[in-house]
């Protein structure tokens, strides 16, 4: 059976990629950001994960504002980068697996979530930064199952949804009937807003909230609607979404192992953080 | 009951309605050869996308804000940017009437 190892959440601020491109991990601006990697290399060289479920969302490459999905499930046996317009690098293309995304498509399905389902899908900035900070040197082996959220026109679903989004994935998953190694990402965010007068607001406090929460008490952050987020964590803050469905997918005893937390990277409140699931048989046998 | 959050635009149907030509162009942009065709002729380019005049106008003047005002969607705005040469600290920037140096410090400021 497939198992949930565990999960990552990162920031997918662009200007990553051209600090990769340009090799300026170790540079004082960055090295507070990339340093929080270390961990995280080594805890996937631990994990060894095959497949990759990440929750993302498309900056305008896949989808125009003309005809935006909700929830889209990616279900390609390639996903390809390409040009964003904004100047950074296009990533090598990475390998999908058709047949766990049925899987959770028919499943996501019958539990009455009706997403998108795409069968050609480009990646953008928010699956492929994460991916480069997770694996240098764009040297990943795993897999993919992106599944984007709308977090850029409103109305956009809410904490709760996604977070229950989440949780249909990880069902779905934990009853897939390959031997596989399962990891979630979550990816954007945290605080941090680019438009109107209150460019540049970031919230400090807000951000530890939510990631103090995640762990152990996901539901508590429920309470905040759609427009409380915006107004706490900045009209593109709401990127958290993904976080929260990357959450609802751990589904068993869920310990938060890393977190890094620096501001500024461009203009957001740039954060990382693992955790670990570990199903109830598991939890018996140690 | 929408509640109104100081210097923050929704960008929710209303917006989506009216920026929709303004965004479309935008999108274009992800393709090399028409932010060139763009650079080589600016107002038949806004033409061929219908942009409305308060969208001709506000691109024409570089305003962030009043591009936001005509619909515009910030990420595809960003694409916009681009082409100019300039990230989301210079429009930060523009946007909030500072220099890109106090609008740095202002985000530094945040994290201590
Ligand atoms: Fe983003």
């Amino acid at each position: 059976m497939a198992k949930i190892i565990g999960g990552v959440a990162t920031t997918h601020v662009p200007s990553i990629g051209k600090a990769i491109a340009e090799q300026k991990q170790n540079d004082p601006y960055w090295k507070p950001f990339f340093k929080g990697f270390d961990y995280v290399h080594y805890w996937l060289a631990r994990e060894k994960p095959d497949v990759a479920v990440v929750f993302y969302n498309d900056h305008g490459l896949n989808f125009f504002l003309d005809k935006l999905p909700t929830f889209a499930v990616g279900a390609a046996a390639e996903y390809k980068n390409e040009d964003e317009g904004w100047g950074i690098p296009v990533s090598r293309s990475i390998a999908g697996d058709p047949a766990l995304s049925w899987h959770i498509i028919n499943n996501l399905v019958a539990d009455e979530f009706d997403i998108t389902m795409c069968q050609d899908m480009l990646v953008d900035h928010s699956v492929t930064i994460p991916m480069a900070l997770m694996w240098p040197g764009e040297k990943w082996t795993v897999r993919i199952v992106p599944i984007s959220i709308n977090t850029v026109q409103h109305p956009l679903p809410s904490m709760k949804r996604c977070l229950n989004l989440g949780r249909s994935v990880g069902r779905a998953v934990n009853s897939y009937p390959q031997d596989l190694r399962v990891m979630i990402v979550g990816t954007g965010g945290l605080s941090h807003q680019l438009d109107g007068k209150r460019a540049g607001f970031i919230n400090k406090e807000f951000d530890q909230l939510c990631m103090d929460k995640l762990a152990g008490e996901p539901d508590f952050l429920t309470r905040y609607s759609i427009h409380d987020v915006v107004e706490e964590s900045g009209a593109q803050g709401v990127e958290f979404l993904n976080w929260m469905a990357m959450r609802g997918a751990l589904t068993g005893r869920v310990t938060e192992v890393h977190r890094n937390y620096h501001i500024p990277i461009s203009n957001t409140a740039a954060a990382t953080m693992v955790f670990e699931n570990r199903d109830e048989a598991a939890r018996r046998a140690a | 009951m929408k509640q109104d959050i100081p210097g923050t635009t929704l960008f929710d149907g209303d917006q989506a309605q009216k920026g929709l030509a303004l965004n479309r162009m935008c999108f274009s942009f992800n393709s090399a050869e028409n932010r060139a065709a763009f650079l080589a002729d600016e107002e038949g380019y806004c033409r061929k996308f219908g942009l409305t005049a308060e969208q001709r106008a506000a691109v024409k003047s570089r305003n962030v804000l009043a591009m936001i005002a005509a619909g515009g969607n910030v990420y595809y705005l960003a694409k916009l940017a681009g082409i100019f040469g300039l990230n989301v600290q210079d429009i930060g920037a523009q946007q909030t009437g500072t220099t890109v140096d106090q609008f740095k410090q202002k985000l530094a400021a945040a994290g201590r």
